[in-house]
């Protein structure tokens, strides 16, 4: 049955498409779990494409490339960090000034790069006797990259350290009640600046695997929004690493067939979709009732503490 | 011996909101001067090149003037929208469905030619206005996050753009590229002698400054904003309705969006093309022309003409340096960060008193 294998084709193609996604918006959530938005992983992201293809290139090694991408991701969330924690400044405004910075700096040393091909890339691979199950064979241990597994990983590993932890409820308290967690004698600027790293961290990688990965050449701007739908996934996946993998996966397919659509429709319209569902998809979870009370974010989201009284 | 002592202060003063920002400004210059060498040129030779080709010349002046119109526009009414605490990201892409509208207005509307102009600035205006009021709606009746939506918009602007100059709108006249056709004559906006600036839209950008500095100082709109900019649970107690205000205030913020726009299509390059073209970045840069005026409506004019002279500098480096023109958004985004990172410690009075 053609349509059948489509389906699955398409599923199959979600993981890799949806993979940088994932590794953005599990990073965000912690971010914003500790009580810290970071409207820069758009910035953090393009950072992290770029020194990630740069360092593979020359070292010819794709591993290094995402361990720099990474580091690069990490230290540009902590000037955030820092401005929004020590400086306590509009969140807002900071994680956009990163956003800029990112996207003209890499636009100015990147010039060069561009255009390049990259000649290492990881294998994709199949993994044996797996790839024999039924249905989810062919979709995920079927010609995959291990990123790919490398994301669903981190989202176990960060779904448990969040809620089945000591760790998970300190991270938790500071985002939602930071006096309290205070009073109890948490140090919360250490915690938002590890998580805020995290979030850095984890952009990076996603950046990284942009460059590295997905398309392997260096373009200004390449990350064309996608830490911005990041910052939309954040919030869909209702702060939860688990539903993050549901998210990324569902802009992932979006992101497929916004390429395998074009012999039918103009592929400037297709480009749209991911988009456009980032706009409406909110709005239809909101109409939920259920749904919307769930939809808090946590309650110190985007407000300093002091101890100062204000 | 010297004692260091800090006080908070409730309000700084305009002299030191003044000096302060200035330094934050030379502060990013300076560290942009790394990346200068970093490229092997002497960053004084550079800024003393980019100050003679800016400023110091009657041409370089006419062009900053130039870049600073859709600056103004766009900055003036992100003022207007950030006063009630309205994030709006979005201006970019009311700029380019701006430009839209009046390209619709200029080449299909087949109106005869002394309504050309104005069809042009009014469906500017409404592509702007209508693109700013999606995020309004979805933000007042869905309680939709509007910095994600303004910015998704933007991109769905561009691609919507990208079809038409690809597609439907695609011109003959054109052979391979993806322009529309050219404007006809009466479509062009006049310009001031020999030089870029194309006076109607000026105009219109400093009438913007005009209304929206009286609909915050002597409308009821006005103390509304304020109020909700406050504190939206204030103005819910108070009985002002979140939607009509902000709903209004979108309108017209997306529509001086809109006519920068339809200024950059009319004015500047008489057809439709690709949207990094129509809009070098204004809508972003934008944020930061009313980020640096402080909520007051008239200093844009200042701060769209910094921000213009930086684009232009950004030519002259590009020219001159042969660097890549998104060193101007290096420049906004470090002049950005120093901005905010001082505005906390405006709060706080710093002096040095002798002890014995």
């Amino acid at each position: 049955m053609e349509w059948q294998l489509w389906i699955i084709e398409t599923l199959r193609r979600a993981l890799a498409y949806g993979t940088p996604l994932l590794l953005g918006t599990l990073g965000e959530i912690y971010t914003e779990r500790s009580g810290i938005l970071n409207l820069g992983v758009e910035g953090m992201m393009i950072l992290g494409a770029f020194t990630g293809f740069v360092t593979t290139f020359v070292t010819g090694n794709p591993w290094i490339g995402f361990l720099m991408g990474a580091l690069v991701g990490g230290a540009a969330s902590l000037i955030h960090a820092f401005l929004s924690i020590n400086l306590r400044v509009i969140q807002v405004v900071s994680g956009l000034a990163l956003t800029l910075f990112g996207l003209g700096l890499t636009g100015v040393l990147g010039r060069g790069w561009e255009g390049q091909p990259l000649k290492v890339s990881l294998e994709m691979f199949s993994v044996p006797y797996l790839k024999e199950i039924p249905i989810l064979g062919p979709i995920v241990f079927t010609e995959q990259n291990v990123l790919v597994y490398i994301g669903i990983g981190f989202a176990l590993l960060l779904w448990i350290v969040l809620f089945k932890t000591s760790w998970g409820i300190t991270i938790r308290s500071v985002g939602e009640d930071p006096a309290t967690a205070d009073a109890l004698g948490i140090n919360i600027p250490l915690v938002r600046y590890l998580c805020t790293f995290i979030g850095g961290v984890l952009a990076g990688i996603g950046g990284a695997y942009l460059s590295i990965i997905y398309r392997p050449s260096w373009t200004q701007g390449m990350t064309s929004g996608m830490g911005w739908i990041v910052i939309a996934l954040t919030i869909f996946s209702l702060w939860h690493p688990l539903m993050a993998i549901v998210g990324s996966y569902i802009f992932g397919s979006l992101f497929y067939l916004s390429f395998r659509l074009q012999p039918w429709v103009a592929p400037e319209l297709l480009t749209i979709m991911p988009y456009l569902f980032t706009i409406l998809a909110p709005m239809f979870l909101n109409v939920h009732r259920t749904l919307r009370r769930r939809m808090g974010a946590p309650a110190a989201l985007g407000i300093p503490y002091s101890r100062e009284e204000e | 011996m010297l004692r260091l002592k800090i006080e908070k202060r409730l309000t700084p003063t305009w002299k030191v909101v003044f000096s302060v920002t200035v330094l934050s400004i030379f502060l990013a210059f300076f560290v942009i001067g790394f990346i200068f060498l970093g490229y092997g040129i002497n960053p004084v030779k550079a800024y003393i090149e980019i100050l003679i080709e800016t400023v110091g010349n009657f041409y370089g002046i006419t062009q900053i003037l130039w870049q600073s119109i859709p600056l103004l526009l766009c900055g003036v009414g992100l003022l207007l929208a950030f006063k009630a605490s309205f994030w709006n990201i979005g201006a970019e892409g009311q700029l380019l469905m701006g430009s839209l509208g009046a390209t619709w207005a200029a080449l299909f509307s087949g109106l005869p030619d002394f309504l050309l102009i104005p069809m042009i600035f009014i469906l500017g205006f409404a592509g702007g206005a209508i693109w700013g009021l999606v995020s309004t709606v979805l933000k007042a009746k869905f309680k939709v996050n509007e910095v994600i939506t303004t910015l998704m918009m933007n991109y769905i602007a561009m691609n919507i753009i990208l079809y038409l100059i690809h597609g439907p709108w695609k011109g003959e006249e054109m052979k391979g590229f993806a322009y529309t056709n050219s404007f006809p004559q009466p479509a062009w906006l006049p310009t001031l002698g020999m030089s870029y600036i194309h006076w109607p839209t000026l105009i219109m950008g400093l009438v913007a400054v005009a209304v929206i500095y009286l609909i915050i100082s002597r409308t009821k709109l006005g103390y509304e904003v304020k109020v909700i900019g406050q504190s939206q649970k204030a103005a819910k107690y108070a009985g002002i309705s979140y939607f009509q205000t902000i709903f209004w205030v979108m309108l017209i913020s997306g529509g001086c969006a809109g006519l920068a726009g339809a200024g950059e299509v009319a004015g500047v390059h008489h057809m439709l093309r690709h949207p990094d073209q129509i809009s070098l970045g204004y809508g972003y840069t934008g944020i930061i022309v009313a980020w640096l005026a402080r909520g007051n409506p008239i200093v844009t004019i200042l701060t769209s003409l910094l921000f213009g002279a930086i684009y232009v500098a950004g030519d002259v480096m590009q020219l001159s340096f042969g660097l890549p023109f998104q060193i101007v958004n290096v420049f906004t985004g470090m002049i950005l960060f120093f901005l905010i990172s001082s505005d906390h410690l405006m709060r706080y009075k710093i002096s040095f008193r002798r002890e014995e």
